[in-house]
């Protein structure tokens, strides 16, 4: 069986990997994109240590499915001020939406 | 209805007439006086069913009617108040109640109740008289009516009720409160018509002297709680508490039980005016008559002795019963030494109320010396005696007074004095009444033999002061005595004897049944009082009636004294002074016409030795020196006023000190303004980061996190 560390491993270059996107890339969308990548390195990291511990008790797995949900929602949420936004200043450029500065 | 409810019941109607009269009826004058003398009639019924119930009890002396309840709450214990009424106490409620019924019925009429409003009366001022028309047309002065008539009453009930509370009281302290209520009541009345500059100062005069004694007697009173723990009397007064108290020494050689017994006596100084606290009761005489009578016979006056009788126990407590201690030594002097300064001095004096005021001066001073050689009973019972003749002589000369005023008012010259005796004779055939019972007061005041109750009382004293071995005291008051007999037959016979002086007296008028009602009743008792006292020991007479108040107020002392044994001297001294004062008082003055004939206005005595200006001198002089050079331009213009002066700058100086140089820099610079400085001066700088950038605030976050992270791991997990 593969080791847990393996898994680990992987969740964390998958976050690093969805860090890196949500700081560098300047397409609001692709931000939102690079937020579901840590969202999902999280998931993973939470299945594997249920599957390593105790695979009697749900909570890893319970909570995995919290975080689809919230993750779906924040999408939803996300997309629709992307879109918001974009209607009103015709970009979706971070950098450029900065209104809410002194 | 129980006697110890009762005893508690007595002295509340003359307050209640107090407050009545004060509060509600005092436009009134039927309706104040008749509460007033309806009052003093009940208390006057209670007392009489207190005192023939106390007859009826078999040895009162240890088993007295008394009551108390706890009153104030004293550490673990309770200072217990209550009413006693032993034998003493019985025998001066008597009197008391009879008294000052009598008194206040002679106020109606000696304040011309009934008589018409003065023409000019004001308050504060005595009547003038009021203009009348009769049906022929013609006018007429007649008296006129007080115009403070219910004030008067009110003030009274009140003094009515000091006295009961004093007589009633089983506690040296409620007697105290009672005895000040009397103080406050004489003030008030000595006062009453306070529109005359003497009566304003007459009555300061009366407050301040004896207050001089009342601060001893309250030292007195707390040395006394101090050392036993209680001031009821019959507390006090057992074996054991007395004898702690006689072996207890003091300062000046005097025992404990000696020094009380001085201090409670130098608050009768005052209260009884010995002397040397003697000089306010002759200026008393400012007041309406019905007072003078009140405070020299029924209340005052008599309260003080009465203190010293009720305290005798106290007094006599390191007594062996032959030589005096050093208290009954002073008791007994400044008593005998007031007898007989105060006589010669009214020998003198021509203002017939002034010859009654040192008349009375030294028969309380008889009083106090026969207290202070140890006549116990002879001293109550000359107290009694004293009381009844005392206010009669006083409402007698009130009623002759009276009856001057009228003649003034006939003949409208206002320039006749009704008081001077000069003025006077002749009244015998004008006020009949007056005279005869003026004249059974003066022959009991003189001690005429036999039938007077002077008689009997004066003998017991001097036979008292004769058997017992004290032959200064017994000299000095057979002098007093025979002064005594000699002032009064000379007032007599100036005042209703001879032929009228002048057109006033011509026109005297005998006064209304108010006023000779109490004359009379208190004339029968001035004689037949005497009867229930006389020594077994007396030839012929002793043994005919039992010497009834030997025994019965004898046996409030817990050894009843011994009547002395029967002397020849004493008694014929007392028949010699007596009778010789009185013919030779006559004889002296029944060709006298006018004042430069009486060869007795020495200058010495008619200005009562000079204590007034000696005093002035001594005391009330200095007293304003002090007031003005040491209190007020010192001690309250340098120093209160400087201090304030000196305090306002000072606190200005702080003040503006405080706001230069901590207020305006620190407070309001520094830490005000700085504070909002620094948060603006900080925003400034701040404000830079907050770019609106999402990505810059997510960079933030995690170089933050990361270095936050890495010093934790460092500093805290690592370490």
């Amino acid at each position: 069986m593969v080791p847990l560390s393996w898994y680990l491993i992987f969740a964390a270059a998958l976050f690093s990997i969805g860090m890196f996107g949500v700081l560098s890339r300047r397409n609001a969308v692709a931000i939102l994109l690079g937020i579901e990548l840590m969202l999902n390195s999280v998931n993973i990291n939470l299945a594997a240590f249920w599957r390593y511990g105790d695979v009697h008790l749900m909570a890893g797995q319970v909570f995995a499915i919290i975080v689809f949900a919230v993750a779906a929602a924040e999408v939803a949420v996300g997309l629709a001020l992307v879109i918001s936004v974009y209607r009103s200043r015709r970009t979706v450029v971070a950098d450029e939406i900065d209104m809410m500065k002194w | 209805m129980e006697t110890t409810t009762l005893i508690w019941l007595i002295p509340l109607p003359p307050l209640l007439a107090f407050f009545l009269i004060v509060l509600f009826t005092n436009r009134s004058k039927a309706l104040s006086h008749t509460i007033a003398v309806g009052a003093a009639a009940l208390s006057f019924i209670g007392s009489m069913i207190v005192f023939v119930r106390a007859l009826g009890v078999e040895h009162l002396g240890e088993h007295p009617f008394e009551s108390a309840i706890n009153w104030l709450p004293t550490g673990d214990t309770w200072f217990r108040i209550g009413v006693l009424i032993d034998p003493l106490g019985a025998a001066v409620l008597f009197f008391v109640a009879i008294t000052i019924f009598m008194i206040f019925l002679y106020s109606v009429g000696y304040h011309n109740y009934g008589q018409p409003a003065g023409d000019h009366d004001v308050k504060g001022l005595p009547p003038h008289g009021a203009t009348v028309t009769d049906e022929h047309g013609h006018k007429h002065v007649v008296p006129s009516v007080e115009p403070m008539y219910s004030r008067f009453f009110a003030f009274l009930g009140l003094f009515a009720f000091g006295m009961y509370t004093l007589v009633v009281s089983d506690n040296l302290l409620t007697l105290f409160v009672g005895w000040e209520i009397m103080g406050l009541c004489s003030y008030l009345l000595i006062g009453f018509w306070y529109g005359k500059p003497s009566a304003r100062d007459a009555a300061v005069k009366a407050f301040m002297t004896t207050r001089v004694g009342d601060v001893f007697m309250l030292l007195g009173i707390a040395f006394l709680y101090s050392a036993t723990g209680t001031l009821t009397f019959r507390e006090i007064f057992t074996e054991e508490t007395l004898h702690a108290l006689a072996s207890t020494p003091a300062w000046f050689g005097m025992t404990a039980s000696g020094l009380i017994a001085l201090l409670l006596f130098i608050g009768t100084v005052g209260k009884s005016a010995q002397w040397p606290l003697h000089v306010w009761l002759p200026d008393a005489m400012e007041g309406p008559t019905p007072v003078s009578a009140m405070i020299h016979a029924a209340t005052m006056v008599s309260a003080g002795v009465y203190a010293v009788i009720r305290m005798f126990p106290l007094l006599t407590a390191d007594w062996n019963g032959h030589e005096l201690t050093t208290t009954m030594t002073i008791v007994a002097f400044i008593g005998a030494f007031t007898a007989l300064f105060a006589a010669t001095i009214a020998v003198a004096q021509n203002d017939i109320k002034r010859v009654l005021a040192y008349s009375t001066i030294s028969q309380l001073g008889y009083m106090i010396a026969a207290l202070g050689i140890g006549a116990y009973v002879a001293a109550a019972f000359h107290l009694i005696t004293h009381a009844f003749f005392k206010a009669l002589l006083f409402l007698g000369s009130g009623s002759v007074i009276h009856g001057m005023e009228h003649g003034v008012l006939h003949t409208g010259n206002h320039h006749v004095d009704p008081q001077d005796m000069y003025n006077m004779g002749g009244l015998r055939k004008k006020m009949p009444i007056t005279f005869w019972t003026f004249l059974i007061g003066g022959f009991a005041l003189s001690g005429f033999p036999l039938v007077t109750a002077g008689f009997w009382s004066k003998d017991e004293i001097l036979a008292d002061a004769f058997g017992h071995g004290h032959l200064a005291v017994f000299v000095t008051l057979a002098i007093a005595a025979f002064l005594t007999a000699f002032y009064t037959m000379r007032q007599i016979t100036l005042t209703f004897l001879g032929e009228p002086r002048t057109e006033e007296a011509k026109h005297a008028q005998e006064t209304p049944w108010t006023m000779t009602t109490p004359l009379i009743v208190l004339a029968f008792f001035a004689v037949t009082y005497g009867w229930v006292g006389i020594s077994e020991h007396f030839p012929i007479l002793g043994g005919l009636v039992p010497n009834w108040f030997h025994d019965f107020v004898g046996h409030t002392l817990a050894e009843v004294p011994e009547a002395p044994e029967f002397s020849w001297i004493p008694l014929l001294t007392s028949l010699v002074v007596a009778l010789g004062g009185l013919a030779l008082g006559y004889l002296t003055y029944r060709n006298v016409k006018s004042v430069s004939e009486d060869k007795f206005q020495i200058p010495l005595l008619k200005n009562k030795y000079y204590f007034d200006e000696a005093y002035n001198f001594l005391f009330i002089r200095p007293a304003y020196w002090f007031a003005e050079n040491v209190v007020y331009k010192f001690l309250d213009k340098g120093v209160i006023d400087g201090f304030l002066h000196a305090f306002g700058p000072f606190t200005q100086g702080t003040g503006s000190a405080l706001r230069n140089y901590f207020d305006l820099p620190v407070i309001n610079r520094a830490i005000g303004d700085g504070s909002a400085e620094i948060t603006y001066w900080f925003g400034g700088k701040l404000r830079g980061i907050q770019t609106g950038r999402v990505q810059q605030y997510l960079m933030l976050a995690l170089v933050t996190f990361i270095v936050i992270g890495a010093a934790l791991y460092f500093f805290v997990f690592a370490a």
